[in-house]
């Protein structure tokens, strides 16, 4: 698989000594979508913005599709489609001039044709006449994301695409980009909410303090969610597991108190029922049980608290 | 060269003048007439010709000076201050144009703006004044040269500009001034020889002088040294704004 984005050691210090960015090493490969999370102020918006030419790096370098974006910044930028965080749009003009404003800043002849097939998938042919400033905050982002598929980008960054957006437009756009990840555009996308990282995201990325501490795939992650553990609480206490329950892999807790059983709840057959009956045949008694999972919410919040 | 960026920088800045036709336009011609009639019927009628100029055509040249340098700067500055004021200079800085595309379409719009309007207040003066260009090509060519160069001028303060206070403060307290104590109004051999020397500090003298000359073929200072002043101060905005554009000042944190 090739690689569309690469970072490497790319530093932001900005002026007045606040460093926002250390040394961050990243790969997105060519048609995946990418989500990075991080909370407030961890230097999501600084890294997209660099890349795409926003703010100045202070150390590193960055290449999109093999072109170094300050060497090469015109073939960089052209592959480059950019949904930026906060709302800003003109207000006078209207939807369809404004798109097409956009497709010609990156340099492409015009296309009406296309310039309507965006707008359509995007609900907003109906407005095409409309000044921006008549447009609700919903269709004032869905402007930003035609503004950025106007030129045909190769990669687009969403930064918190489904802020303040209401349920019904989150599916929307969340289908949207599935769409555009089936044209082999890849999607870089930075979010709060971790149910739309799991929902979309092929591999997840986890900054904190301007520091990426966690690139996985977001299956290997689901997968280690996946697992549940089983405890039982027992009513004496056990010196040792029973031989008789070895093939369980069961971990002695609380003094002996409790024994916990990890399995995986894709498994068809957990084994659950199986151990219980187990427990019955060599004579442990048990008050009572109790399952735990620990979700993406959980690891995201445990790694992003240290 | 991205020529279609270009063009649509210029077309939006373009549409953005013709939505606001009344300021961008009618206002300065507005403006222009009451000079004529206070200037021009009501004062310059008791005013003596000036080098056998009538008062009412001689202030025309100073006039349409007065407006292209404050419309060329005005357009300008605030064609690239407003985007970075609204946050949608995004676009332009994420797009694969050169420093050097931004400024032929900023600038290329805000000075075809003011010579649109120069064109305008030229055929009003002529309503109220007798004309004549007595060197057309001169005449042009201070005319394009000054709408550039505080085009410029004007693209520069709207990249300094960090408030719309500054955006104001240079054109109203330097910029005004000097026009009209750059002899718009008056030729500078009226005055006392003291401040007659120190009016040679005032640049707006040599462009207005410059300009004048190529109407009636009078001037306060030689119109080789107009022509030179006028490429000199054009000079300097381009080296301020390549300046402006290799440090990424104001632009880019
Ligand atoms: N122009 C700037 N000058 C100085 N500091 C800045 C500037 N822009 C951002 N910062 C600082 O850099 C840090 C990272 O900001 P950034 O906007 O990248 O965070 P973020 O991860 O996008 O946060 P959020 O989730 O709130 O959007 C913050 O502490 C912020 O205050
Ligand atoms: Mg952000």
């Amino acid at each position: 698989m090739t690689t569309m984005l690469s970072v490497s050691n790319l530093s932001k210090v900005y002026e007045g000594g606040f460093t926002a960015l250390k040394d961050i090493n990243l790969d997105i490969r060519r048609g995946e979508i990418f989500a990075l999370l991080g909370p407030n102020g961890a230097g999501k918006t600084t890294l997209i913005s660099i890349i795409c030419g926003l703010v100045n790096a202070s150390a590193g370098k960055v290449t999109v599709g093999g072109h170094d974006i300050v060497d090469d910044y015109r073939a960089a930028r052209s592959l480059i489609g950019l949904v930026p965080q906060e709302l800003t749009t003109d207000a006078f003009e209207t939807v369809f001039s404004a798109v097409s404003f956009s497709r010609g800043l990156f340099g492409k002849a015009p296309d009406p044709v296309y310039i309507e097939k965006v707008l359509r998938s995007l609900s907003l042919w109906d407005k095409r006449n409309n000044k921006i400033m008549t447009l609700s905050g919903g269709m004032k982002r869905r402007l930003l994301i035609a503004k950025a598929l106007s030129h045909e980008p190769r990669m687009l960054f969403l930064d918190e695409p489904t802020a303040g957006v209401d349920v019904e437009l989150r599916r929307d756009m969340w289908n949207l980009v599935r769409g555009l990840r089936e044209d082999g555009v890849t999607i870089l996308l930075t979010t709060h909410y971790i149910e739309e990282a799991e929902e979309m995201a092929d591999r997840i990325g986890v900054i904190r303090k301007g520091e990426i501490i966690l690139v996985e795939n977001k299956a290997t992650l689901m997968h280690q969610l996946g697992k549940k553990q089983l405890t039982v609480h027992l009513q004496s206490p056990l010196d040792a597991v029973p031989d008789s329950l070895a093939a369980y892999a069961l971990e002695r807790g609380e003094d002996g108190h409790a024994l916990t059983y990890t399995y995986d709840t894709e498994r068809e057959h957990p084994g659950i029922t199986d151990l219980l009956a187990d427990l019955n045949t060599a004579g442990i008694g048990f008050k009572d049980v109790n399952t735990t999972q620990s979700s993406l919410e959980d690891i995201f919040v445990s790694l992003v608290k240290k | 060269m991205n020529l279609y960026a270009i063009k649509s920088i210029y077309r939006f800045e373009m549409a953005r003048a013709w939505r606001t036709l009344t300021q961008s336009i009618i206002s300065p011609v507005l403006s222009t007439s009451l000079y004529f009639v206070v200037f021009g019927a009501a004062i310059g009628s008791r005013i003596p010709e000036v080098d056998g100029v009538s008062y009412g055509s001689f202030i025309v040249p100073g006039l349409i000076m007065l407006s292209l340098l404050t419309q060329s700067i005005s357009n300008a500055s605030f064609g690239i201050y407003f985007p970075r004021f609204t946050g949608t200079i995004y676009e332009v800085l994420s797009a694969p144009v050169s420093y050097l595309e931004i400024v032929i379409a900023y600038v290329g719009a805000a000075a075809s703006k003011s010579l649109i309007l120069g064109v305008i207040i030229l055929a009003t003066a002529g309503l109220f004044v007798d004309l004549r260009i007595e060197h057309p090509f001169w005449m042009m060519l201070f005319f394009v040269l000054t709408a550039i160069t505080f085009s410029l001028l004007g693209f520069i303060i709207g990249i300094w500009a960090d408030g719309f206070e500054k955006l104001q403060l240079v054109p109203m307290l330097i910029v005004t001034p000097l026009t009209f104590l750059g002899g718009s109004f008056y030729s500078i051999k009226m005055l006392p020889p003291f401040w007659q020397t120190v009016t040679l500090f005032n640049p707006v003298v040599y462009l207005v002088s410059g300009f004048r000359w190529s109407f009636y073929g009078i001037a306060d200072v030689s119109p080789a040294l107009s022509l030179g002043m006028t490429v000199f101060f054009l000079v300097a905005c381009i080296a301020l704004v390549a300046w402006i554009f290799k440090t990424g000042y104001r632009l880019k944190p």
